[in-house]
C-alpha cells in the first residue's frame, strides 16, 4: 500500500516538474523574441521544378528565429551601426522607403508597433542586421522547407490555402500586428504567413542545379500561363505568389510588408 | 538548266557521303563572308574563324572535294544569294510597319476613360503621338453586391481599370505604379502589344515601386488588358482587366454615345448574396463555377439609377471586353439589333446581328441605332449568369415612341380556349 502511494506520488512529482519545465520555457519564449529553434533535417520536393524530373532537396538541420525580427530589435541593430539610420544609409543599399514607418533615425514612433515585424528594410539590410546578430538570412529552400510544416494552431475548419489566400488577398493594414499574432507551426516556427513576406539570402534564384535553360526563363516566366508549367502543385497558389513576390525584388528594394527573420548553422540539435 | 540539275545532283550525293566536311566547309565560308553579320548568331558566343591556309586542309580532307569544288561554289552563291533575298525580305517584315505608321512627332497624356464611359478620341490627331498613360494599382474593399464586399485589386481604382483610347502607330508608354499599401507584386498585359508578355515582364512591379515602359500599338482593334502575375487567374478574377482601344489612323466613325463595359467572374466562399466580406475561393475557380457573373465589376453597376442614358435617334456604340477568367460571353441586347459588330474586336465587320460571341480574354464593338424609346437589357444570353449572377446592365432610351416601328400592346382582351371536340 505504502509502496502503491510512493509510485503515486513520485509519478505525480514528474508529472508536476514537466509541466513546471514547459511552463517556464514558454515564459521564456514570450520574453524573449530572439529567440531560436532547430529544425532538423530532411527533405522535400521544391515547388518548381525542372521540367521531367521531381528532385529532392535535403535540408541540413539548422536553428531559424521563431519570429520575424521586429522594429525593436532592428532599432538595437541601427543604435550600434549607426551607418544604418535612415538618414544615412546609401540609395544604393535601400531605396527611398527605407524604415519610412519609424519617425526618426533612432526612434519607432509608436509604440504599437515595436513588437511587429520590422518593415521596409532591403536584403542589404537585413543581410547586415544578421551578420552583426551573428546569424545569417536562410536560403530560399531552407524557408521553404519551414513553410511546408503543417499549422498546429488554426482552426480546423480552415484550410491553409484559404487562409493564405484571405491574406494575401487583403491590402496591407496601417499597423502590422506584432509577431507571434499568425498561426504557429509543427516546428515552432510562428507567422510563417499572414503577417509579412521574408527576405530569403537568395531571393532572386529559383531553382538551384535544374537545367540550365529552365533557370533562365523559370524566373521570368512566372508571369503568365507559362508559369505554371513547371511547378510541383498547380493548386498551390500561396506559392505561386511566393515566387511571384521574390521575382519582382531587388535586393534594395523596402517594402511595407517585407521583412525578415534570421537561421544559423546548428552546432548541435 | 541540265547542267545546274546535274550539279544539284553532285551535291547532294556528296552531300551525304561527305556531309561533314561539306557543312564545315560551309559553316566557314559563311562565317567568314559574314563575319560582322553573324558574330552574334554564333551561339556560344564565340567566334572560330579559320584561316584560308586551315580551310584548305579542311577541303583537301577529300580529294573528291576537289572535283565538286566548282559546283560547291555555285551552291554557296545560290546559298548566299537566298539567304540575301530571305533577309531583306525579313527585314521588311520587320521595319516595314514602323515605315508605314510613320515617325512620331510629339507627346501627350491619354485622357483615360472611367467605367461605364469610354474615353473621347483626340479629334486633332494627324500623325502618330507618344502617349503616356498612367495606371495606379490599388488593392481595396468594394461592394460586389447589395452587403456583399470584396478585396479588389484594381488599376486606378475601379474594376474594370481605365479605358485607354489611342491611335495606330502611337508609342503607348506606361506608367505602371503599385500602391506602397499593396500586399502583392502586379503587373500589365496588354493584348494590343507586340512584345514577350505584352509588357508584363516589363512591367512586373512591387508594392511602393514604378515601372516604365513603351509599346508600337502595331494593330488597330479593341483590346484586353489585364494583370498577369502568377496566379494570373487570380488576379483577373479580383478585378485586374480592362479595355484598350487602338483606332485606325483615319479614327472610328462618330457616334453619339460611347460606353464601356467589361463581364468577369467572381469566385467567392460564399454563395450568391451572402453578405459580409467574402473572399477568393480557389476550388470554384478551377471547377469553373462562378457565383457572380458581372458587368463592371458590379451586380447591378448598370441597373436603375446606373442605367445608360440615350435618346430616340441617337447612335450608341459598346465596347464591351470579356475579362474571364473563364467563360465566354454570349453578349445580346434584349430588344436591339446590332447594326454592326466589328467581330472580335478586329477589322472585320458583321451586319445585323443578335447575338456575338466573346470570347475570354477578347472584345467587341457593337454598334447600334436607337429607335424606339424604352428599357433595353444588356445581357450575356448565358442567361442564368443573367438573372441569377448579375449579368445584366440596361440602357434607357427616352424620345417619341415609334408607332410604325413597335406598336406597345394595342389591345387586351379575355381568351378561353374552345372546347375540343368530341
Amino acid at each position: 500500500m505504502k509502496r502503491a502511494v510512493m509510485i503515486w506520488m513520485s509519478l505525480f512529482g514528474w508529472l508536476l516538474l514537466f509541466k513546471a519545465s514547459r511552463l517556464s520555457a514558454a515564459l521564456k519564449d514570450s520574453g524573449n523574441l530572439t529567440s531560436m529553434v532547430y529544425i532538423p533535417e530532411g527533405s522535400f520536393t521544391p515547388f518548381i521544378q525542372a521540367v521531367s524530373s521531381s528532385q529532392q532537396v535535403k535540408i541540413k538541420g539548422f536553428m531559424m528565429d521563431k519570429y520575424a525580427v521586429t522594429n525593436k530589435q532592428f532599432l538595437a541593430f541601427v543604435k550600434a551601426n549607426p551607418q544604418w539610420a535612415r538618414s544615412r544609409v546609401p540609395q544604393l543599399l535601400a531605396d527611398e522607403h527605407y524604415l519610412e514607418q519609424w519617425k526618426q533615425d533612432e526612434q519607432i514612433g509608436d509604440p504599437r508597433i515595436e513588437n511587429s515585424p520590422v518593415t521596409n528594410i532591403s536584403w542589404f539590410a537585413a543581410s547586415a542586421y544578421a551578420k552583426w546578430a551573428g546569424k545569417r538570412l536562410p536560403t530560399l529552400q531552407e524557408w521553404e522547407y519551414v513553410m511546408r510544416a503543417p499549422a498546429v494552431n488554426l482552426p480546423k475548419t480552415e484550410t491553409m490555402t484559404a487562409y493564405l489566400l484571405n491574406w494575401y488577398g487583403r491590402p496591407t493594414p496601417r499597423l502590422i500586428p506584432s509577431v507571434g499574432s499568425t498561426y504557429k507551426n509543427k516546428m515552432g516556427v510562428y507567422d510563417m504567413a499572414g503577417l509579412v513576406w521574408e527576405w530569403v539570402y537568395d531571393f532572386n534564384s529559383v531553382v538551384k542545379g535544374s537545367d540550365s535553360r529552365s533557370q533562365g526563363t523559370l524566373q521570368k516566366s512566372l508571369f503568365c500561363a507559362s508559369g505554371s508549367q513547371n511547378v510541383l502543385n498547380k493548386e498551390d497558389y500561396a506559392g505561386f505568389m511566393r515566387f511571384g513576390f521574390r521575382a519582382s525584388l531587388k535586393a534594395r528594394y523596402c517594402i511595407r510588408n517585407l521583412g525578415f527573420r534570421c537561421a544559423m548553422d546548428a552546432k548541435s540539435p | 538548266m541540265r547542267i545546274s540539275i546535274s550539279l544539284i545532283k553532285i551535291y547532294w550525293s556528296f552531300h551525304f557521303r561527305y556531309e561533314k566536311y561539306i557543312i564545315h566547309y560551309l559553316k566557314n565560308m559563311i562565317k567568314i563572308m559574314f563575319c560582322p553579320l553573324i558574330a552574334h548568331l554564333n551561339l556560344h558566343g564565340t567566334m572560330v574563324i579559320l584561316s584560308w591556309k586551315q580551310l584548305q586542309i579542311v577541303t583537301l580532307k577529300t580529294s573528291a572535294m576537289k572535283k565538286i569544288k566548282t559546283s560547291l561554289w555555285v551552291a554557296i552563291a545560290l546559298i548566299i544569294l537566298g539567304a540575301t533575298i530571305s533577309c531583306g525580305s525579313k527585314k521588311e517584315r520587320l521595319n516595314g510597319d514602323i515605315q508605314s505608321l510613320g515617325k512620331i512627332t510629339g507627346t501627350y497624356t491619354a485622357k483615360l476613360g472611367a467605367p461605364p464611359y469610354a474615353p473621347p478620341s483626340i479629334t486633332q490627331y494627324t500623325s502618330p503621338q507618344k502617349v503616356v498613360v498612367n495606371i495606379e494599382v490599388i488593392e481595396k474593399e468594394m461592394e460586389l453586391a447589395n452587403g456583399v464586399k470584396y478585396t479588389f485589386w484594381t488599376f486606378n481604382g475601379t474594376v474594370p481599370g481605365p479605358m485607354v483610347r489611342v491611335h495606330q502607330g502611337d508609342e503607348v508608354e506606361v506608367h505602371f505604379s503599385n500602391s506602397p499599401n499593396s500586399t502583392m507584386p502586379h503587373n500589365i498585359d496588354f493584348h494590343a502589344a507586340t512584345g514577350p508578355g505584352g509588357g508584363a515582364e516589363a512591367s512586373a512591379t512591387a508594392p511602393g515601386r514604378t515601372s516604365i515602359f513603351s509599346f508600337r500599338a502595331l494593330k488597330p482593334g479593341l483590346f484586353i488588358y489585364h494583370c498577369a502575375m502568377a496566379p494570373v487567374g487570380m488576379h483577373i478574377a479580383n478585378g485586374m482587366y480592362g479595355l484598350i482601344l487602338v483606332e485606325p489612323k483615319e479614327g472610328l466613325p462618330k457616334v453619339d454615345k460611347e460606353f464601356y463595359v467589361v463581364q468577369s467572374e467572381i469566385y467567392t466562399d460564399g454563395k450568391f448574396g451572402d453578405s459580409g466580406l467574402q473572399h477568393f475561393n480557389l476550388e470554384k475557380a478551377l471547377d469553373e463555377k462562378p457565383d457572380y457573373v458581372v458587368f463592371n465589376g458590379r451586380v447591378g453597376s448598370l441597373m436603375g439609377d446606373n442605367a445608360f442614358q440615350a435618346k430616340t435617334g441617337d447612335k450608341v456604340r459598346i465596347f464591351f471586353g470579356n475579362a474571364g477568367p473563364n467563360l465566354t460571353s454570349s453578349f445580346h441586347v434584349i430588344g436591339e439589333i446590332f447594326d454592326k459588330v466589328y467581330l472580335e474586336g478586329g477589322q472585320l465587320i458583321n451586319q445585323d446581328v443578335q447575338t456575338t460571341l466573346v470570347p475570354t480574354g477578347g472584345a467587341v464593338i457593337t454598334e447600334f441605332t436607337c429607335k424606339v424609346p424604352g428599357y433595353y437589357t444588356l445581357v450575356d444570353h448565358a442567361i442564368f449568369r443573367a438573372f441569377n449572377k448579375g449579368a445584366i446592365g440596361q440602357l434607357e432610351i427616352t424620345g417619341e415612341p415609334n408607332k410604325e416601328i413597335y406598336s406597345g400592346k394595342i389591345k387586351d382582351e379575355p381568351f378561353t380556349s374552345k372546347p375540343a371536340l368530341p
